[in-house]
């Protein structure tokens, strides 16, 4: 990705569509594939899978934790399994399931998490997920993916498919910006510089890195040269271009439609504090929200350009 | 290994497994034996006359699984699996010590041959229905076999699977559910009672066969039964003994989860001569 191009940003589809359709694609192409869902198939789009392929998609009913441990057995039966639900069900319903059964023996299952954050909007907290990157980051053997739009998700889900291990991919409900040209490619672990700078970076994470794209046009403006990094992949995490920007910028933002204290923010201060310590501030989710559509929760839980913005001049101020 | 359908032989290989469960967690100084002891004649009819399986050759892909859901177990599986050839006799008695390929719980880490690491309770239907799906999708002869303990049946996810089971027509999948009536806490119908647990099988739609979990021609008949049949997943609900062999580790709770001493495994290898 060529450093300080202009991005569009238009709106483009919800990263679990792109997830779905990436999933029907890869049903033609590897016939091991096999999916299971727990009476979500249309919201977490694998019914695009289930209309090609119906023989291979399992419908659980609501019954998360057996759906993961179907799915285990499936992949030690030599099958390619992903399982799908909303975030907030598969990854604590299911939790024991993913770690017992699918970290610690090492499975190679698939865990698609969908309406990821606060941006599923009206069906408020209960359908919320906020900790399901703590969760996915504390199974050893996974590798936890979050992608910022339909490219990087039609990339994590092939990645996915390919990966020998187990993975979890984080997606969500709502329409987001096109950052990336279609096909673009992405290496795992490692961080995309999306825009170039030299006072401050904004690490981002899913739908926030295209707010963090619009706070750098902002800063911008104020005469504040910002970096913004997409970390697509959240575990293993790039601690070599968090430590570089850490060492070329010297202060850091990070924001996420996630739970602050145990998201990508902590990881990235680890990061941090292996590699070059700097100045960090973190915007993120502190408690449960509520229910309203997914803009106003957007604006009213502070994941807006703005917020980010005003992170950046608020740890520009600490920097020495 | 020889494989064998003679009640008497196999009725001997199950003597010797049982030598081995209480000599292995003598020397760990901890395990459970009345679990291992209640499944011995389940495991020796499964390995040595119905699995489909070859020591020699542990990943064949049409091989029949076998999956120890009560995972604590353990030493009945390895006790069998080493005897079939499978791991080493010579270090059983290394259980649970560092090192050891005979962990606490089964590690398909350290004996890749396990079809899967188990011991958490309650979730190996599901990974049993898992397998059997697979089968079914390749159109491989693979049956998958998994036991149960009864305490373990208190877990929701087992009822997920059943009804998962049924639903999904798994009928290459046998689950035997080792229904000795005592738990870590005491005797089941105290803790929390299974009872009536064949009608709850067929109410939940699997094809479910009661017998004595320790009569081997009773156990080769039920297995030849589920094989037969088509359209639904089969339950075998086996009536055991807790600490089954050993007369003062019979039905008695203490016997669950505490290793005998040294003096105790000579009474009881006295009576398993």
């Amino acid at each position: 990705m060529p450093a300080n191009v202009k991005y569009e940003l238009k709106l483009g589809a919800a990263t679990r569509e792109a997830f779905g359709k990436t999933l029907a694609a890869l049903g033609h192409e590897n016939q091991n594939i096999v999916v299971g869902d727990a009476d979500l198939t249309k919201s977490t789009m694998t019914t695009y899978f289930a209309k090609e392929f119906p023989e291979r998609l399992f419908e659980c009913g609501i019954a998360e934790a057996n759906m993961v441990a179907i799915g285990a057995g499936l992949a030690l039966a030599g099958k390619v399994p992903f399982v799908s639900s909303f975030s907030a069900f598969v990854m604590t319903k299911g939790f024991e399931q993913l770690r017992c059964l699918v970290a610690y023996p090492n499975v190679n299952l698939k865990v698609v998490g969908t309406h990821s954050g606060i941006s599923i909007g009206e069906d408020g907290p209960s359908q919320m997920s906020m900790e399901d990157l703590a969760l996915a980051c504390a199974l050893p053997n996974f590798t936890v993916l979050s992608p910022a739009d339909e490219v990087a998700t039609e990339w994590a889900v092939r990645w996915a498919a390919e990966h020998v291990g187990p993975v979890f991919i984080r997606t969500g409900r709502v329409k987001v910006p096109v950052i990336y040209p279609a096909g673009s490619k992405f290496e795992i672990g490692k961080a995309v510089e999306l825009v170039s700078g030299t006072d401050v970076t904004l690490v981002a994470t899913g739908l926030v890195v295209a707010e963090a794209i619009r706070a750098a046009e902002q800063l911008e403006g104020e005469g504040i040269s910002a970096r913004v990094l997409d970390i697509h992949t959240i575990k293993p995490i790039d601690e070599e271009a968090i430590g570089r920007a850490a060492a070329e910028t010297g202060a850091l933002v990070v924001a996420e439609e996630h739970l602050v204290d145990s998201g990508l923010g902590v990881r990235v201060a680890q990061a941090a504090a292996k590699t070059h310590p700097a100045p960090i501030e973190f915007v993120g989710l502190t408690d449960f929200a509520e229910s309203a559509t997914p803009d106003e929760l957007l604006d009213k839980y502070g994941m807006r350009a703005e917020n980010i913005a005003a992170a950046a001049r608020r740890v520009l101020a600490r920097k020495k | 290994m020889q494989r064998t359908q003679n009640p008497s032989e196999l009725s001997s290989i199950a003597r010797q497994i049982r030598r081995h469960i209480v000599t292995m967690i003598t020397a760990a100084k901890s395990g459970h034996p009345g679990g291992s002891l209640s499944a011995v004649e389940l495991l020796v009819t499964l390995y040595w006359d119905v699995l489909r399986h070859d020591p020699a050759n542990p990943k064949w892909p049409e091989r029949d699984r076998f999956i120890l859901s009560k995972g604590h177990a353990a030493p009945v599986l390895y006790s069998v699996m080493a005897e079939c050839g499978y791991t080493p006799v010579e270090t059983l008695n290394t259980l649970r010590k560092l090192g050891s390929i005979y962990q606490g719980h089964p590690d398909v880490r350290f004996i890749p041959a396990l079809e899967a690491s188990t011991g958490s309770l309650g979730e190996g239907l599901s990974l049993a229905l898992g397998m059997g799906l697979a089968a079914k999708l390749d159109k491989s002869p693979s049956r998958a076999y998994v036991v149960l303990g009864d305490g373990e049946i208190q877990e929701g996810q087992i009822w997920e699977a059943a009804m998962f089971g049924a639903f999904h027509k798994v009928d290459n999948v046998c689950a035997i559910v080792d229904y000795n009536g005592i738990q870590l806490d005491g005797f089941v119908k105290d803790i929390l009672d299974l009872s009536p647990l064949a009608e709850k099988w067929r109410s939940f739609g699997w094809h479910t066969l009661e017998i004595d979990g320790h009569d081997i021609p009773a156990i080769q008949k039920a297995f030849a039964e589920a094989a037969a049949t088509k359209g639904k997943p089969t339950c075998i609900v086996a009536h055991t003994v807790k600490g089954k062999g050993v007369s003062f580790m019979e039905n008695n709770p203490k016997w669950h989860g505490v290793a005998p001493k040294p003096e105790e495994l000579e009474l009881a290898l006295k009576e398993l001569a």
